[in-house]
């Protein structure tokens, strides 16, 4: 079958990619530069046998997400800054409740209400830390409506696969672009089904991992039963205070994010082997950046690009070795205080050149802003 | 768990014997529950149970029904839990009208944390935060539900244990969203607040104050101060969500196939 080049906006190409990966449920509340994703789910949602529901808020929206996701069905939800908050708590279940789901966040500019229809990328360490508890988590980011469609798909691999939530911060400038886009055609990308239990029921323990370090997971209405639960529990998913398993728990739920780091880790580079002047970016800065670094080849200095598709966990090896070569780091991102500066700076060491480009007023960072930085050495 | 001269007990009882009169299975059957003394139940059963955050059990709750209309989904929830700090997903629950059974237990106050008072606090009561009385009126749950657009809406209490069951029952047995409001003793720290520090002053209470909808009606407006209805309360057959997303998905012409996009 002849594939069709189409005009694609970020925001349908994540709808699509969820789609694409299995997402049968969707519940979300309407949120400015979010909601073409929650319109375009209530459309296809019901053609294709599935549901979608505008829930009351967005606490509501990812609480019925983690539910028809145990009821085995794929599940995610969209957001942008205020409702990405308020679902903190509940994304904290799905870590501890390990049950796979995908919460988008099309960041705009805060704080607060801030500027609802510009774009930000200050919601790094809110996907990292906002939630109360020590708790790991993964996070992904796209630059192009390619990437909007292939990183949802890969969020929904990642969950399914880990047993974990998996964020995709997506940005108002991504959400809104539009890009000619080939949708892949069935087959073409990998698409994980979560592991299920193969143990006679009444052996099944929900949170017993398997050797690979992730316990297979049930659905309600399986012949399966289990118990999942916000409290402390044991491997059968009952309640359980003590001390020993709790340590075990909180452990085994980083750990088992760190054991596949290298697999969840994703890159991309552009003139990065030779370069002497390394930009790192992510999100819709990608596109700057490697314009600033093709710009200022052209003048004679080697500069080159470190994509960051993986934010969380932080590909602290490949920034460790790129960065390493570079004599001058850049880190271009749309925030006041360097969210992933900081994170650049803590893999380099304090004595680096890691020069912050930052930009916090809902204005795009052009090449000129990253080229200025470059130069200024 | 639960302290002596708890109601939960006496709910929880009357909900499983009901489960068994219905033949619900442990496989089909999913228990979700919100936080509190209440929220605590699910560390007693046996059927799919998912213990939630506070005031959001219902919320969780409609995802699995919608994603599986198939399973009876039944949601435990305390005064505090489901509307006070959830108030607003209980009423989009029964407006959606999804087809969930919610038990609410109403001791008039915050028993896990240690009795502070609740949305269904009486104005005028006494509990940890409103020692001097409280200063704000009480919600009627059950009047909520039914303007909210609930199919069922019931109450009893854990002193009349046996009609409680029937009540559960009926809502289990009702398509849509079906609210049992359970009045229980907290001696704890309700009782012990207002004077009923004894579990049986308060069953006692109970039986005396709770009283069917033709008793109150005939009792004069002065003497009703105190006195309660019990039994049912409401009841429509109004379509629930997933029949009527059904509907709607029936009516998408020409829907696309699947791995073809828009
Ligand atoms: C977000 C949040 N806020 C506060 C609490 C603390 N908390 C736990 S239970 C509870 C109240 C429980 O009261 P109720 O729902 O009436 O149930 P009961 O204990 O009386 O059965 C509160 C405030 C919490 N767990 N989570
Ligand atoms: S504190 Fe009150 S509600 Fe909680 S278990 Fe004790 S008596 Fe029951």
């Amino acid at each position: 079958m002849q594939r069709e080049v189409k005009l694609v906006q970020g925001n349908q190409a994540i709808a699509e990619g969820a789609v694409y990966a299995g997402a049968r449920y969707y519940a979300g509340y309407p949120i400015t530069p979010s909601s073409e994703i929650a319109e375009l789910c209530s459309v296809l949602m019901p053609q294709l046998g599935g549901v979608y529901m505008q829930m009351e808020d967005e606490i509501a929206s990812i609480a019925a997400v983690i539910g028809a996701s145990l009821a085995g069905v794929k599940s995610f939800t969209a957001t942008s800054g205020p409702g990405f908050s308020l679902m903190q708590e509940n994304l904290g279940l799905a870590v501890l409740g390990e049950v796979p789901c995908v919460i988008i966040n099309v960041q705009r500019c805060g704080p607060s209400t801030g500027l609802a229809t510009k774009p930000a990328q200050s919601d790094v360490m809110q996907a990292r830390w906002g939630r109360h508890g020590d708790q790991a988590i993964i996070a992904l980011s796209p630059a192009t409506v390619k990437e909007c469609f292939d990183l949802t798909v890969t969020a929904f691999n990642f969950a399914e696969k880990f047993r974990v939530p998996v964020v995709l911060l997506a940005d108002e400038i991504v959400g809104h672009m539009r890009e000619n886009f080939t949708y892949p055609a069935p087959g073409e990308l990998q698409v994980v089904e979560r592991k299920k239990p193969t143990v006679t029921p009444d052996r099944y323990k929900p949170f017993e991992p398997a050797e690979d370090g992730i316990a297979p997971l049930a659905a309600f209405g399986s012949q399966y039963v289990f118990h999942i639960t916000s409290s402390m529990h044991g491997t059968d998913g009952y309640s359980n205070n003590d001390p020993g398993n709790a340590a075990w728990r909180v452990a085994q739920l980083h750990q088992k994010i760190d054991r596949y780091r290298s697999e969840i880790v994703l890159t991309k580079t552009f003139n990065a082997e030779d370069a002497d002047v390394l930009l790192i970016a992510y999100g819709a800065t990608t596109r700057a950046a490697r314009a600033a670094a093709l710009t200022a080849r052209r003048g004679g200095i080697r500069a080159g690009v470190l994509q960051l598709l993986t934010i969380w966990p932080f590909p602290d090896e490949i920034v460790a070795v790129l960065g390493g070569q570079a004599s001058t780091v850049v880190v271009p991102e749309m925030n006041f205080s360097g969210q992933v500066a900081g994170e650049v700076q803590r893999v380099l060491g304090p004595g680096a050149d890691i020069r912050r480009v930052n930009r916090y007023n809902g204005q795009v960072i052009t090449p000129q802003d990253i080229l200025r930085a470059i130069q200024g050495r | 768990m639960w302290c002596p001269g708890c109601g939960n007990g006496i709910v929880l009882g009357a909900m499983l014997r009901a489960f068994e009169e219905l033949e619900y299975e442990l496989h089909n059957t999913v228990v979700v529950t919100g936080i509190g003394c209440w929220g605590k139940a699910d560390d007693y059963l046996l059927t799919n149970a998912l213990h939630t955050t506070h005031g959001r059990a219902l919320a969780f709750a409609t995802g699995i029904k919608a994603a599986n209309p198939r399973l009876h989904v039944v949601v435990l929830m305390g005064d505090g839990d489901g509307i006070t700090i959830g108030g607003n997903h209980f009423i989009h629950a029964a407006r959606r009208n999804m087809d969930l059974t919610a038990i609410v237990v109403n001791n008039y106050n915050y028993g896990m944390t240690g009795g502070q008072c609740s949305g269904t606090t009486p104005a005028d009561s006494y509990t940890s935060t409103t020692l001097y009385g409280n200063p704000e009126r009480e919600l009627d749950i059950c009047r909520l539900a039914e303007v909210a657009g609930a199919n069922y809406v019931a109450r009893g209490t854990v002193y009349h244990g046996w009609e409680l069951q029937q009540l559960i029952k009926e809502a289990l047995n009702k398509k849509g969203f079906a609210l049992v409001e359970a009045v229980s003793p907290c001696p704890t720290h309700f009782g012990s607040h207002n004077g009923m520090r004894e579990p049986v002053e308060m069953l006692n209470h109970l039986k005396e104050k709770a009283v069917t909808m033709d008793a109150y009606r005939q009792l004069k407006e002065p003497e009703r101060d105190g006195y309660f209805v019990i039994g049912k309360l409401a009841e429509r057959d109004a379509p629930d969500f997933s029949t009527n997303y059904e509907r709607m998905r029936g009516r998408i012409a020409g829907a696309r196939k699947e791995g073809e996009p828009a």
